[in-house]
């Protein structure tokens, strides 16, 4: 039987040992570098950190080049401009710290107006423009507590919230005011995120709100607000949660019984009217310490965030516990 | 190709990808403005995707049929456990400043620390007889019944997640909805099919 010997391969035409191994090493190397891209992509998606710059154009706001020692408390030093404007709570505009100051830009805050209404002899609507004449703007430096467990100091620009009151002429039976933040902070037919029901609600009991740390800002760092910080007014309570602070107000409401607030509508049980900054309650969480931005390590938190000998006096008597 | 050594080591380098990033990160002060909370959620949030990737293993090794999957488990497994330990050892030494009386109090009072704590604890016998030697000292299926319980410690941690936001929970609930469908899947196999003894095929191939 004739078997036909099959062609031999000649010996110049097996690729090479070397040859077939330095390829597989290249396809290895290949592999290893295209999988671990995409591993790094993915990561990226996930968890994004993205250097923010202050202002929309990048350039540093004129005026925060002092130094935040300048702008400090005594012996605590003010947060720096670039954290303050890109960690923010502002739900409207998402949920994530950097998602207001990204997506803000766009935020039209005039022409604005605030309606001062309800339980008052003198309602009226306020241009933006006339409430900063009307109450001359100074510097005011305070601590601001989030409930989160995180701290900032920051040196405010405004008014006390009681002159306006004041001018409005509460009547007798007005015995907590509420605010409320625009609605439509994105611009029309944008839609928000759908975090929380709004608009944003908040509340003060009347002495609260005439109390003369509680400001209305209009600024930050002898600047206007920028959009996601709460542009172009908003309340700051410095011995209260940061939500309560509500931002861009557009309604201040004085009324005779205690108004429905968000969060405490969102999750009752967890949050209270009063959110006074107490380390012995846990709201959320141990509230206890806090860590102030730009610190490792976390600073014991101070009953009513350190204004206790101002503002403790309009609780006396009060359970904390179970107002809190 | 079944160059499952090479997988294993493609499957090292990948794991290692996200935490030399976030090192790169907090290098260039690119972790914002809080950078401790942006590791301690970047950790987190990694300990449940290996999690998830963990229990997707046999899943995919039955839908797919591709059996030497089974060997990669083990090493996404111990990354799990590995960005668990990091999470953990963040939140000790900033968030306690290793002050266990207040740990000890936060895993009392806190569901959220509760969750956590629990879904970290059950990862630690885990871990420990991760080896070829553990496995053959506690036999096949003994260690094949402690090793359920990290289905126990990925609900814990989606349960942990969806606890500590505060409003918005897509990302939990997403999450939650993964580890749900592959453990909903292993109920599913076990139902339709009863369950039988699988050779174990964790080690090295025998010789």
């Amino acid at each position: 039987m004739l078997i036909k010997k099959a062609e031999p391969i000649k010996s110049s035409e097996i690729t090479d040992r070397r040859v077939y191994l330095s390829r597989r090493n290249f396809m290895r190397g290949a592999a290893l570098a295209v999988s671990a891209a995409a591993t790094g992509y993915a990561y990226r998606r996930l968890l994004a950190p993205e250097p923010l710059a202050a202002t929309p154009d990048g350039r540093a706001a004129p005026g925060t080049q002092a130094t935040p020692r300048q702008w400090g408390l005594p012996g605590e030093e003010a947060t720096p401009f670039q954290d303050v404007t890109t960690y923010n709570n502002f739900y409207e505009f998402g949920t994530d710290k950097d998602d207001p100051a990204k997506r803000a830009g766009n935020f039209v805050t005039r022409p604005w107006t605030v309606s001062v209404e309800g339980l008052v002899n003198k309602p009226k609507v306020y241009d933006l423009d006339e409430l900063q004449r009307l109450f001359p703007q100074e510097d005011r430096v305070y601590r601001l507590r989030c409930v989160e467990g995180w701290s900032m100091v920051i040196p405010w620009l405004g008014f006390p919230l009681g002159e306006l009151l004041k001018l409005a002429e509460p009547q007798g039976n007005a015995a907590f005011v509420a605010f409320e933040t625009v609605n439509d902070p994105r611009g029309r037919n944008i839609p928000k995120s759908r975090a929380l029901p709004w608009p944003y609600l908040e509340g003060l009991r009347l002495d609260e709100a005439m109390h003369p740390l509680t400001l209305l800002a209009t600024g930050l760092y002898g600047e206007p607000l920028p959009p996601q910080n709460g542009a172009p007014v908003r309340l700051v309570i410095p011995w209260k949660y940061g939500f309560k602070s509500i931002k861009s107000i557009v309604r201040i409401r004085l009324v005779a019984q205690m108004p429905p607030t968000t969060w405490v509508r969102e999750a009752p049980g967890v949050y209270g009217f009063f959110s006074n900054v107490n380390p012995e309650v846990d709201v959320l969480r141990d509230q206890s310490a806090e860590r102030r931005i730009g610190e490792f390590t976390r600073r014991q938190t101070l009953p009513f965030n350190g204004y206790a000998e101002e503002v403790a006096h309009m609780y006396a008597g009060m359970d904390l516990k179970y107002y809190y | 190709m079944k160059d499952v050594k090479f997988y294993k080591l493609l499957l090292f380098v990948n794991c290692l990808v996200p935490l030399a990033l976030l090192g790169w990160d907090w290098w260039g002060g690119r972790a914002g403005a809080n950078p401790l909370d942006f590791v301690t959620r970047a950790t987190g949030t990694l300990t449940l995707v290996f999690l998830v990737l963990t229990l997707a293993v046999t899943p995919l090794r039955k839908l797919t049929g591709v059996q030497w999957l089974v060997r990669l488990r083990r090493m996404l497994g111990l990354y799990a456990f590995f960005y668990g330990s990091l999470h953990l050892l963040i939140y000790l030494w900033f968030d306690k400043a290793f002050n266990f009386a207040a740990v000890a109090e936060d895993v009392s009072q806190r569901r959220f620390i509760t969750a956590g704590v629990l879904a970290f604890v059950l990862m630690v016998p885990l871990a420990v007889t991760s080896t070829d030697r553990m496995i053959k000292r506690l036999g096949g299926r003994r260690w094949q019944k402690l090793h359920r319980l990290v289905y126990v410690s990925a609900a814990a941690g989606a349960l942990h997640y969806y606890l500590l936001v505060k409003s918005d929970t897509r990302r939990p609930l997403f999450f939650a909805a993964l580890v749900a469908l592959l453990l909903g899947y292993r109920l599913f196999a076990s139902y339709t099919k009863p369950l039988k003894a699988e050779p174990l095929s964790l080690g090295r191939p025998p010789r």
